[in-house]
C-alpha cells in the first residue's frame, strides 16, 4: 500500500473511527483501524476507506487519497489518532512495508507495526434503508432524549434510547426510572417498512447521532430488526451499533393525563437560580420549589449546612405547593427544552412533574416532555 | 496503632514529656491521641488480674484475626490483623479473649466527648484515635497543647480506666507519628521548629502513604530515610512515583502538611464483613452471605439515619491477597436489597474464581438522611421495600436479630427465633 491523503481529512476521519473503539479490547485487532486503499491489482481508486470494529459498534468513513498502491492494513487506532492528531498541516503520505506502516508528513515521519488483516471480523452490511431525515434535526432530538437513559449497566434496558417508527411519526424515548425524556416529530419511513419498536444504546447513539448532525445535510436511518442492527449514515461517513436485547418499560402509562398545579418559569433566570442554591446542596441532595400565588421560591440546604434561597417571578396556578427535585435531574431537562420559557406541571409532591416546552407565542409545544420524579422531602 | 520509631534514643527522649516538662509546644496546636492496645485494655478493666499476661482479643472462630494484642503479648511479636493460628504459634500462653464491640463502642463515645469537651475540632480516625486541633481552644482553657495532652491522658485514665498516647505537633502527620512512637502510655511533643531534626532520621516507611510497594521503589532509588526523600531532586521521585505521590512525599519530607483537622460527626462509610471458618468457592454461599451482611448494612445506615451512594464489596482470597470493588448507584441508598443488588453485580462481575476467605460490604459517600430526601422512581410505590424493612427492623429491635429476616437466610437446624433475646409476647 502507498497513498498519499490531506492532514485533516486523515485526522478527522480516524478521530471519529477511533472514538468509538473499546479502550481496552478484548483481543488486540479490534483495538485497530483498517485502512483500504482498494485492491492492490485492480484499478486503483480515489479513496481511502478508514473503518473500526468491536462487534458491538462498526464505524466507517472515506477520505479522497491519491492511490499509488492498494491495499489493507491494520493498525493501532488510539495510536493512529494520536499520531494524526498532531501532524503538521502538509500532505501525508502512508506506505506498508512488510508488517510496517510508515506515515510521513512534512519532516516527521513514523513507523508502526501493523496487524493482521485476516484475524479482523468483517464489518457488518449497512441494514436496509428505513428513510432519511434532516441531521440536525436527529442530532438536536437525540440529545434531549438521551440525557434521560441510564448508565447502571445492571440494568440494560435503561441504557438505551428507544425508537419507534409508525403511525407517521418517529418517537425517542429514554429513561432511567428517575425521569423520562420523550421527542416525536411527524416522519415517513419508506414504503417497504413496518412499524416497529428498537432499543438503541444511548451513549452510542448520542455520538454518531452528534457527529452525523453538525455535519449538516441528511441523515439515512437503515434498521435489520431482526438481526439487531441499526445503521446510520450521512456526508461520507456510516455508524452501525448493535440493539439492545431488552424490554424497554411499558412507559405510555407514566404519562399523567392531567394535572392540578401548572407553572410557566422563564428558563434562564431558572436555571440560574438552581445552580446558584445548589450550591449548598450537600451531594446533589434536593432542591426545594415552594410555589406560591405570587412566584417560586427556591431553596436548598438546610439547619445543619449552609442554606440558600431566591425567589423568582412565575405564572402560577394552583394551591399553594412545595415540591422538591434533584438539581441535575431538574438542570437536564431545562436545558433539553430548547425553548426561552418552561412549562411545570404536577399533581402532588410525590407524584411524576411534566416538564414541556412553551413556544414563543406562549402555548405549550407539542413534541418533547420531560417527566421527572420528585424527591420525598424527609420527615 | 503507630508505627514503632526507629529514631535514635536520645532523639526520641528529647521530644518525650515527662513529669511536668516537655519541649516548646507553642505553635503546636495539632494532638493525635490514640489508646494503646484498645480492644485488648478495655477486656482488662474487667480482668485485672491478666494485666501482666499476653492478652490477645481476637474473632472467635479459629479462621479469625487478631483485633487487638496487649504488650506483653506483643513481645512475643503479636501483632493486629494477624491470623490467630499465627499468635497461637507465637505466643500459645496468651489469654485469648473474644471480642465485645458494644463495650469498645462506649468506651470510644466516651473518649471522643472528652476531646469534644476540649475542641469541636475532633476527626476520629477509627473508634480508637482522632486528631484535634486545639490551637482556637488554648486561651479559653488556659492551657498549653501539651497540658491539654497530658489532661487528656490522665482524663481517660480515671474516666475509662484506659491508657492513651499523645503526639502534638504543629501538622496531622507528624503529631500521628508522634503517638506512635509516645507509646504506650506517653506523650511525644514535636516543636515547631524541631519538625525536621525529629522526622529525617526516620526511615521512609514512617511517611503516610508509603507502603511496601513504594517504600520498595524509594529502596531501589537508594533513599532510605525520610532525609534522602527530602534532598532527593522532585523531578527524580516524580519519574519513580508519579506526579501526585511524588509531591505528596516530598511535601511531607519537608513537613508540610496542609490538611486541616475535620470535625466529621459522622462516618465516611458504613459496612460488614465476615472471615469464614472455612474457605469457600460456591458462588451461591458467598451471595447468601453478601445478602446478611447487606442487611446488618442496611440496618446500620437506617438505625443511623444515613444513606449512601456508593456500594463496595472486599473479597480476601485464601492467599490473603485482597480485592475491593465499587459501584456508584444514581441515588443514594440506605435499603438492603438494593445494597444486595449491587454487591451480588460486583461479585459476579469484577471477582475470579477462588477460595474465599473473607467477604465484606460496605456503603461510602454517605448523607444525612435527614437533610436528603428519598429520590423517589417510576416504580417506586406508596409502599414497598423501605416501609418492609423498616418494619423488619423494628421487629427484630424487639425480638432480636433473627426475628425477619430474607427467606434465603433461613437455615433448618437454627430456630427462627434466637434463645438468648426476649421470646415474643
Amino acid at each position: 500500500m502507498k497513498i498519499r491523503v490531506e492532514r485533516d481529512g486523515l485526522a478527522d476521519a480516524v478521530a471519529w473511527v477511533a472514538r468509538s473503539l473499546p479502550s481496552r479490547p478484548p483481543v488486540p485487532v479490534l483495538g485497530g483501524v483498517l485502512l483500504d486503499a482498494g485492491s492492490s491489482d485492480g484499478e486503483p481508486g480515489d479513496a481511502l476507506t478508514v473503518s473500526g470494529f468491536d462487534y458491538e459498534v462498526s464505524a466507517t468513513v472515506g477520505v479522497p487519497a491519491t492511490i499509488a498502491d492498494g491495499g489493507r492494513t491494520l493498525v493501532s487506532g488510539r495510536l493512529l489518532a494520536d499520531i494524526t492528531k498532531s501532524l503538521p498541516n502538509h500532505p501525508v503520505e502512508i506506505s506498508v512495508d512488510g508488517s510496517r506502516m510508515t506515515i510521513t508528513c512534512g519532516s516527521s515521519r513514523f513507523s508502526l507495526p501493523t496487524m493482521p488483516v485476516e484475524d479482523y471480523p468483517q464489518l457488518p452490511a449497512m441494514p436496509q434503508l428505513a428513510g432519511e431525515l434532516p441531521g440536525e434535526v436527529f442530532g438536536a432530538a437525540v440529545a434531549q432524549v438521551a440525557i434521560a437513559a441510564g448508565k447502571d449497566d445492571t440494568l440494560p434496558m435503561l441504557t438505551g434510547v428507544r425508537l419507534e417508527i409508525g403511525e407517521g411519526k418517529l418517537v425517542l424515548v429514554a429513561t432511567d426510572r428517575f425521569r423520562l425524556a420523550m421527542r416525536e416529530f411527524p416522519w415517513e419511513p419508506n414504503d417497504s417498512v413496518a412499524d416497529t419498536a428498537v432499543l438503541v444504546p444511548a451513549r452510542t447513539l448520542a455520538e454518531a447521532a452528534k457527529t452525523l448532525g453538525t455535519s449538516g445535510g441528511r441523515i439515512e436511518l437503515s434498521l435489520a430488526a431482526n438481526d439487531g442492527l441499526l445503521g446510520l449514515s450521512g456526508a461520507g461517513r456510516r455508524t452501525t451499533t448493535r440493539l439492545l436485547d431488552a424490554d424497554f418499560p411499558k412507559y405510555r402509562q407514566l404519562l399523567p393525563s392531567e394535572h392540578s398545579a401548572a407553572a410557566v418559569i422563564e428558563v434562564a433566570p431558572l436555571v440560574e437560580a438552581i445552580k446558584r442554591v445548589s450550591l449548598v446542596a450537600e451531594r446533589g441532595t434536593q432542591v426545594r420549589l415552594e410555589f406560591v400565588d405570587a412566584g417560586l421560591k427556591l431553596s436548598a440546604g438546610g439547619d445543619d449546612e449552609g442554606s440558600a434561597e431566591e425567589e423568582l417571578p412565575v405564572e402560577y396556578t394552583g394551591e399553594p405547593v412545595t415540591i422538591a427535585f434533584n438539581p441535575g435531574y431538574l438542570l437536564d431537562g431545562l436545558g433539553a427544552l430548547h425553548t426561552d420559557r418552561a412549562h411545570l406541571s404536577f399533581t402532588t409532591p410525590s407524584r411524576p412533574a411534566l416538564l414541556k416546552p412553551v413556544d414563543e407565542d406562549g402555548n405549550v409545544a407539542a413534541g418533547y416532555v420531560y417527566l421527572l420524579m420528585p424527591v420525598r422531602l424527609p420527615g | 496503632m503507630g508505627r514503632s520509631g526507629e529514631l535514635p534514643r536520645g532523639l526520641l527522649d528529647r521530644f518525650r514529656a515527662v513529669e511536668d516538662g516537655w519541649p516548646e509546644d507553642d505553635g503546636c496546636p495539632i494532638l493525635h491521641v490514640d489508646m494503646d492496645a484498645f480492644f485488648a485494655s478495655v477486656e482488662l478493666r474487667k480482668h485485672p488480674e491478666l494485666r501482666d499476661v499476653p492478652v490477645v482479643v481476637a474473632g472467635g472462630s479459629v479462621r479469625g484475626v487478631v483485633l487487638s494484642a496487649n504488650y506483653p503479648a506483643r513481645v512475643f511479636g503479636v501483632r493486629s490483623a494477624m491470623p490467630v493460628a499465627r499468635a497461637r504459634r507465637l505466643c500459645p500462653q496468651a489469654v485469648f479473649l473474644p471480642p465485645n464491640s458494644a463495650d469498645y463502642r462506649e468506651v470510644s463515645t466516651g473518649v471522643m466527648r472528652i476531646f469534644r469537651e476540649i475542641t469541636p475540632l475532633v476527626e476520629p480516625l477509627s473508634l480508637d484515635e482522632a486528631f484535634l486541633d486545639v490551637g482556637g481552644a488554648l486561651r479559653r482553657l488556659r492551657m498549653t497543647s501539651g497540658e491539654i495532652g497530658q489532661d487528656i491522658r490522665a482524663r481517660v485514665l480515671a474516666e475509662h480506666g484506659i491508657n492513651c498516647s499523645v503526639g502534638v505537633a504543629s501538622v496531622k502527620f507528624v503529631a500521628k507519628l508522634a503517638s506512635g512512637m509516645a507509646k504506650p502510655d506517653g506523650m511525644l511533643v514535636v516543636p515547631r521548629g524541631e519538625t525536621l531534626a525529629f522526622l529525617h532520621p526516620l526511615p521512609v516507611s514512617a511517611l503516610w502513604g508509603v507502603g511496601k510497594r513504594t517504600g520498595e521503589h524509594l529502596e531501589r532509588l537508594g533513599l532510605e530515610t525520610i532525609a534522602d526523600v527530602a534532598a532527593a531532586p522532585l523531578a527524580r521521585l516524580r519519574r519513580v512515583l508519579g506526579t501526585a505521590a511524588a509531591d505528596h512525599l516530598h511535601a511531607l519530607a519537608h513537613g508540610r502538611d496542609a490538611r486541616a483537622v475535620v470535625a466529621e460527626s459522622a462516618e465516611k462509610s458504613i459496612g460488614a464483613e465476615e472471615t469464614f471458618e472455612v474457605d469457600h468457592y460456591d458462588r451461591v454461599l458467598l451471595r447468601r452471605e453478601l445478602l446478611r451482611l447487606s442487611e446488618r448494612t442496611g440496618a446500620t445506615l437506617r438505625a443511623r439515619g444515613l444513606r449512601g451512594r456508593t456500594v463496595s464489596i472486599k473479597v480476601r482470597f485464601d492467599d490473603f491477597t485482597t480485592i475491593t470493588r465499587s459501584r456508584t448507584l444514581a441515588v443514594a441508598t440506605d435499603l438492603t436489597h438494593e445494597i444486595y443488588r449491587m454487591a451480588c453485580v460486583l461479585l459476579d462481575e469484577q471477582v475470579p474464581p477462588g477460595a474465599v476467605r473473607l467477604i465484606g460490604v460496605r456503603v461510602e459517600q454517605l448523607v444525612a438522611g435527614d437533610g436528603a430526601g428519598e429520590q423517589l422512581s417510576f416504580d417506586t410505590p406508596d409502599r414497598g421495600w423501605r416501609e418492609a424493612e423498616i418494619a423488619a427492623d423494628e421487629a427484630r429491635s424487639k425480638f432480636g436479630t433473627s426475628a425477619v429476616r430474607p427467606a434465603a437466610l433461613l437455615s433448618k437446624d437454627k430456630p427462627l427465633l434466637s434463645k438468648d433475646k426476649p421470646a415474643p409476647r
